[in-house]
Formats: C-alpha cells, sequence, structure tokens
C-alpha cells in the first residue's frame, strides 16, 4: 500500500523526523483558508502516487499567497501520467545547500531491512544506482538488534563533516528505522535529505510503502488509504481473495497461481496479441471466485478475447466450470471465451461446460493461439 | 537417493484441526507420507484421521521423534509457529501459508541460522520425493519416478511443467516449491548445491520468476560449480515495468529483476531459457543427448 507524501510527511513528524512546514488542501478555498497571509517562498506539490511529478508540471514554486492560491489552481485537476490530482500539499520552500538520499527496504538477499544513503541526493537517485553504484552505501540491519546507534553514526559520517550535522543525520536514520518497522513499511525513503544554510537537516520528501500483508495490523496506516480507479478494482479483486492487475491490453486472462498467470500472459505476448490483465484466481476451489472473476473480465470494456487457463492440482477444474456456468448464466455476454481445464477433475469440468458451445483446448498454448485469433474477429 | 526428504521422514502438521491442516494431512498420509503428529494448542491428546495432536512442537518431537514440519496456520501466526519449530530442533520446516507479513519473515531468519533449522516457504506449495515423501498441497499424481530435479518459486506452473515432463517420460527426484515471497527460506542456490550432491539426479529445472535477484545468483553459482546440465524458465517476461517499488527497489536490484537480465545471466552459465514451458523438456532431452 502507498501513501503520499503528505501522509508521510505527518508520520516523519510524529518520529521526530524534521520537516519544513505545511498544508494539504483538496481545492482552492481551501488553500486561501489554511495558508497564512505572509508572502512568502513557498512549494505547491502535486499528491499523486507516481514519480517524476516535477518534470510534468506538478511541482511549483510560489513567491506569495497569491502566486501559492495561481499554482494550486492550475496543478489541482491536473493529469499526471493518468492519474488526476486531488490533492496539493503547499509547504514552505527552504533553501538548500546540499541533497543527500536515505532510503530503507526490505532486501530478498540479505533477508533483512537494508539501509542506503547517497550523498548524491535528488531526483535522479535510479540514475545514479545504474552508472555508479559505489556512491551508495548500503547497510544491512540485524532484525534482532534493530539499526544500532554506531551504525547510524558510521552512514552519517560519510555524508557529512560537521559533529553537529552527524547528530542531526544519525538520530533521523535511527528515527525513521523505528518508524518503519513499528509500521511494517516496506519501503521508506527520504528524498531529498538536505541540509539547510543555516545548517540544519531535514526532510524535505518522502515516500512510503507498507507491506499489504501486514495491513491485518496497521489500522491506522490502513485508515491513510486513497486510491485511484484502477487501484479500487485491484484492491475489491484482493478483498475476493483474487490478485487482478490491470493492463493495456484486450485479452482477459483468468488463471489459477500467479507464477501460471504470468507465464499464460508471456505466452498471449510471445504469439503477438496482448494481456488485458493479471488475475490469479488463487489456489483453493471456490465457484464464487470464479464467478466474482468472470464479473471483473465480462465488465472491462477493453476486453475482446478471454482465456481461462485452469491447471487443477489442490484446485479442482470442476469447482470452476461449476462458477464459470454460474457466471455465464447470470453475465449475459458476447464476447468468446476460450477454456483449458487440465490436471484434477479436468474430465468432470469439461463435461459441466459442454453445453455452452465454448472452445476448449487441451494446452495452455493452444488456449492463447485460439484466444488471440477470437479477439481479432 | 533424493534431496532433503525421503521415506525415512518424519513428518508433523503445525495447525493439524484446521481447514487446510486436516484436508492436506490426509492427501499427504495418503500418498505415503510418514505423519507422525500434528500440534493444536489446546487440543492435544485428540487425534485426526488416527494422527496423535500435541499442543506443542517440542511434545510432539519428543514423542515421535519428527525431523519435519509443515505448517498451516494462518499468516499472524505463521513466524511464530516458524519459532516455535526451529527451537524445538526441527530440521526442516516448511511453511505454506500465504500472507506472512515480511518483517515476520525477517525476524526469524537469523533465529533459524542460529539453531540451523532450514526452512521452505513461506507462501510455497512445499516438496516431493517421488514415491517417497510429500510435503505440502503438491498434487500427488502428476509426478512420476525418474532422474530431473525442479525448484520453482511458483505453485501452478510447477504442476504445469511436471506434468509435461512426466508425459514426455522425464521423471523426477526431488521436486520444491521455494515460494514467492520477497524474503524466504531456501532459494535456488542452496537448492542446486544439493542436485549438484545427489547421485539420483542427473538434470535441474530452475522456474524463476521476474523480481529480485535469485535467478542471477543461481546462474552464478551453476556457472561456478555445477556440472550437471540446467534449463531454466522465467514467468513474467511480458509483464510491465513500472509495477515495481519506487527508486529503493530499482536500487537494490540494480543491473538484475528483470526476465531480459535474468536470461542473460542464465545464457552465461550456458543454461538455455525456455520460451515456453512447453519448450523445457525438448531442452533437457538435448542437453541430457535423449532422442
Amino acid at each position: 500500500m502507498k501513501i503520499h507524501e503528505y501522509q508521510a510527511r505527518k508520520l516523519f513528524s510524529k518520529y521526530g523526523i524534521p520537516v519544513p512546514e505545511g498544508e494539504v488542501c483538496r481545492s482552492v478555498d481551501e488553500v486561501k483558508k489554511k495558508i497564512s497571509d505572509e508572502d512568502k517562498l513557498r512549494v505547491v506539490k502535486a499528491q499523486v502516487h507516481v514519480g517524476g511529478r516535477g518534470k510534468a508540471g506538478g511541482v511549483k514554486l510560489a513567491k506569495t499567497k497569491a502566486e501559492a492560491i495561481e499554482r494550486a489552481e492550475e496543478i489541482l485537476g491536473m493529469n499526471i501520467k493518468g492519474l488526476t490530482v486531488e490533492k496539493v500539499l503547499i509547504a514552505e520552500a527552504v533553501d538548500i545547500e546540499k541533497e543527500f538520499y536515505v532510503g530503507l527496504i526490505n532486501d530478498r538477499n540479505t533477508k533483512s531491512v537494508v539501509l542506503m544513503a547517497s550523498a548524491e541526493g535528488g531526483v535522479e537517485i535510479e540514475e545514479v544506482a545504474r552508472v555508479s553504484p559505489e556512491k551508495i552505501i548500503k547497510m544491512p540491519i540485524d532484525p534482532t538488534m534493530g539499526l544500532m546507534d554506531w551504525q547510524a553514526r558510521k552512514i552519517a559520517l560519510q555524508l557529512f563533516s560537521e559533529p553537529s550535522q552527524v547528530r542531526q543525520a544519525a538520530a533521523i536514520l535511527v528515527k525513521l528505522y523505528q518508524l518503519y518497522v513499528d509500521t511494517d513499511c516496506s519501503l521508506a525513503e527520504i528524498n531529498p535529505l538536505v541540509l539547510t544554510p543555516d545548517k540544519k537537516v531535514m526532510a524535505l520528501d518522502g515516500k512510503m510503502n507498507f507491506d499489504d500483508n501486514a495491513l491485518f495490523r496497521q489500522h491506522k496506516i490502513l485508515d491513510m488509504r486513497e486510491v485511484n480507479e484502477d487501484e479500487a478494482k485491484e484492491i475489491e479483486a484482493t478483498a475476493k481473495g483474487l490478485s487482478y492487475i490491470k493492463l493495456e491490453g484486450n485479452i482477459g486472462c483468468m488463471v489459477n497461481g500467479a507464477g501460471l498467470a504470468m507465464a499464460t500472459m508471456d505466452m498471449i505476448k510471445l504469439y503477438g496479441g496482448d494481456p488485458d490483465n493479471f488475475l490469479d484466481i488463487g489456489g483453493s476451489s471456490n465457484a464464487k471466485k470464479v464467478v466474482d472473476a468472470m464479473n471483473i473480465l465480462l465488465s472491462d470494456k477493453n476486453v475482446e478475447a478471454v482465456m481461462i487457463n485452469i491447471f487443477g492440482g489442490i484446485t479442482r477444474c470442476d469447482d470452476v466450470a461449476r462458477g464459470l456456468v454460474t457466471a455465464l448464466d447470470e453475465i449475459k455476454t458476447d464476447i468468446p471465451i476460450v477454456i483449458r481445464l487440465s490436471g484434477t477433475n479436468a474430465k468432470e469440468g469439461l463435461e459441466i461446460i459442454k453445453d455452452y458451445g465454448l472452445p476448449t483446448v487441451s494446452t495452455m498454448s493452444e488456449a492463447a493461439k485460439k484466444a488471440i485469433e477470437l479477439s481479432k474477429k | 537417493m533424493s534431496i532433503l526428504i525421503n521415506k525415512d521422514t518424519k513428518v508433523i502438521v503445525q495447525g493439524i484441526t484446521g481447514r487446510d491442516g486436516a484436508f492436506h494431512s490426509n492427501k499427504m498420509k495418503a500418498y505415503g507420507t510418514n505423519i507422525v503428529g500434528g500440534i493444536s494448542p489446546g487440543k492435544g491428546g485428540s487425534e485426526v484421521d488416527g494422527i496423535p495432536v500435541f499442543n506443542t512442537v517440542e511434545e510432539a518431537v519428543n514423542a515421535t521423534g519428527a525431523n519435519a514440519s509443515v505448517i498451516f496456520v494462518p499468516a499472524p501466526f505463521a513466524g511464530d509457529a516458524i519459532l516455535e519449530a526451529s527451537y524445538a530442533g526441527v530440521e526442516l520446516v516448511i511453511c505454506i501459508t500465504e500472507g506472512v507479513p515480511v518483517k515476520d519473515m525477517i525476524k526469524v531468519t537469523p533465529i533459524l541460522k542460529q539453531n540451523g533449522t532450514k526452512l521452505i516457504g513461506a507462501n510455497c506449495p512445499g516438496l516431493i520425493t517421488v514415491d517417497e515423501c510429500l510435503i505440502g498441497i503438491l498434487p500427488g499424481m502428476i509426478f512420476k519416478k525418474g532422474n530431473i530435479g525442479l525448484i520453482s518459486r511458483s505453485g501452478t506452473l510447477t504442476y504445469e511443467v511436471v506434468n509435461m515432463l512426466s508425459e514426455s517420460g522425464l521423471g523426477q527426484t526431488t521436486c520444491v516449491g521455494i515460494g514467492g515471497d520477497s524474503v524466504s527460506g531456501l532459494y535456488f542456490r542452496d537448492l542446486l548445491e544439493m542436485y549438484e550432491n545427489d547421485p539420483e539426479t542427473k538434470a535441474v529445472v530452475v522456474i524463476g520468476e521476474i523480481g529480485g535477484d535469485a535467478e542471477e545468483q543461481a546462474a552464478q553459482y551453476i556457472k561456478d560449480h555445477m556440472k550437471k546440465p540446467v534449463v531454466a524458465f522465467i514467468a513474467g517476461q511480458s509483464a510491465p515495468p513500472g509495477k515495481r517499488m519506487g527508486h529503493a527497489g530499482a536500487i537494490i536490484s540494480s543491473g538484475s529483476g528483470t526476465a531480459e537480465e535474468k536470461i542473460k545471466a542464465f545464457a552465461a552459465a550456458g543454461v538455455p531459457v525456455a520460451k515456453e514451458p512447453g519448450d523445457i523438456p525438448g531442452l533437457l532431452k538435448q542437453k541430457l543427448g535423449i532422442a
């Protein structure tokens, strides 16, 4: 789960990580009400769940209150990479002497949280990682000890030289780690962490993602969730026990198992088609799930053909077939559907759907070819 | 021979009285797995399908000499179940449970190391040594005894591939589903080493996925240490970029993670990567010199 920058800043503040003053506003009226009449340099920032906001024109400076209102008016409602800006953050602009990058992430390799830091802060950090990975310091954290003071100090010493700045930075790292662990984060970044001309170290922008598997115990974090339309569909699917990701193509896929679902998408691509989605109905035999999945696919206006690929192991093909038949009785559709059932109770499953006149094939490659062919009609 | 488990492996089931635990205990037993006990706190002394139930893993181990445990408990309690098995001295723990928080998996990692416990999963289908021992939720009937080892990050895709192997006369020794979570127990590398040392296994299939760099590490290990032929498949070659975890995700996997990079790493190790799962049996036969 992702949260917006303004929400990450709130969490930072709560944990004592210094951030510049700011207000989040949903409308121009709110901007007029919330920000002080004082004319000072402010930055108006679109709050959307994508990177590259600055380049897309979603981050602008304002010298006066009047200007801030104008900038907010321009940015609110703006479309950034397909997302509509519904909120802006208006923050006090801070003079910057130097920018740094600090991040925490769950690392598969060391099977631990890894702290990363770089003196090359700012937006192009990915480029730094690609071109000169040696400029990024990485430190795995022992989960039983947490981020120890000496570790935080060691990292801070590589970014700063003045003792007071080292102290400030180390304290921020320790607090960020505590926040990360307390809230079951999967990613927490301060980018940039800045040094101001009056030698204060503070977080100028923050990004936090959370482990979806841990949301059951993170009620306060879950309350912060704000979603767009595509995400809403994905979350609805999750609530029904389905794993769904919307893509750009026209062939709807319904598969059991994530790996097989990915392999199915790959195969459609391999034969020149374009998958509309990733949809994994999971491992259990539950006819209701199949009905829900078919509802998602058949209500999608981009879908021109549906490919169902089931390899029954624990999932029983006859259960899937029963769900499918129920779905087809409920939802009348002209969209062609190709079915491949293999494994446990495949014969029984095929028997159940035989009266529906749907094309059935025995391998996944045949299914992919047939679905592509039907999508072109 | 085989790896990790065989007909002598004594298995206990944590969460045996739950719906999935009870169902699969029955299936495993029917396959011939030596299920010696189950754990369900508060239900010690009872039985499930003739299998004795204990309150704690320690009691079960003391009473039965179990050396492997399979976990079916719900996700919020799975981390603790792994720790309980590890502290009870169980050598091999298989966690089937899906949706375990990453933080819980990170916490158990140093404890497993300290206690010398091997973990498979979480979020995995388990493993099987054909005709001897099945631990987990794999459909036993698709496997055939033979000389191929298989390691996979996926469940159903594994069944798909195993089915193709069995149908083309390529039976298996041990097949392991390591699970798809970001932080989990044994990785490809650890298992490749076991297969290389298993006299019965003649070739290995690796089924990877995009994300992380377990495949790249596997490729490096194969290049440096393996004499046995390996064939690979990578799922997710068509997945769009952008469905990833911001800057830090890209940074940590800098130079790895995409299907392209994984295929390149395998190619450099002399491992052919199948374009689609259906190509795997053919590639294996080529490598093994079987017409």
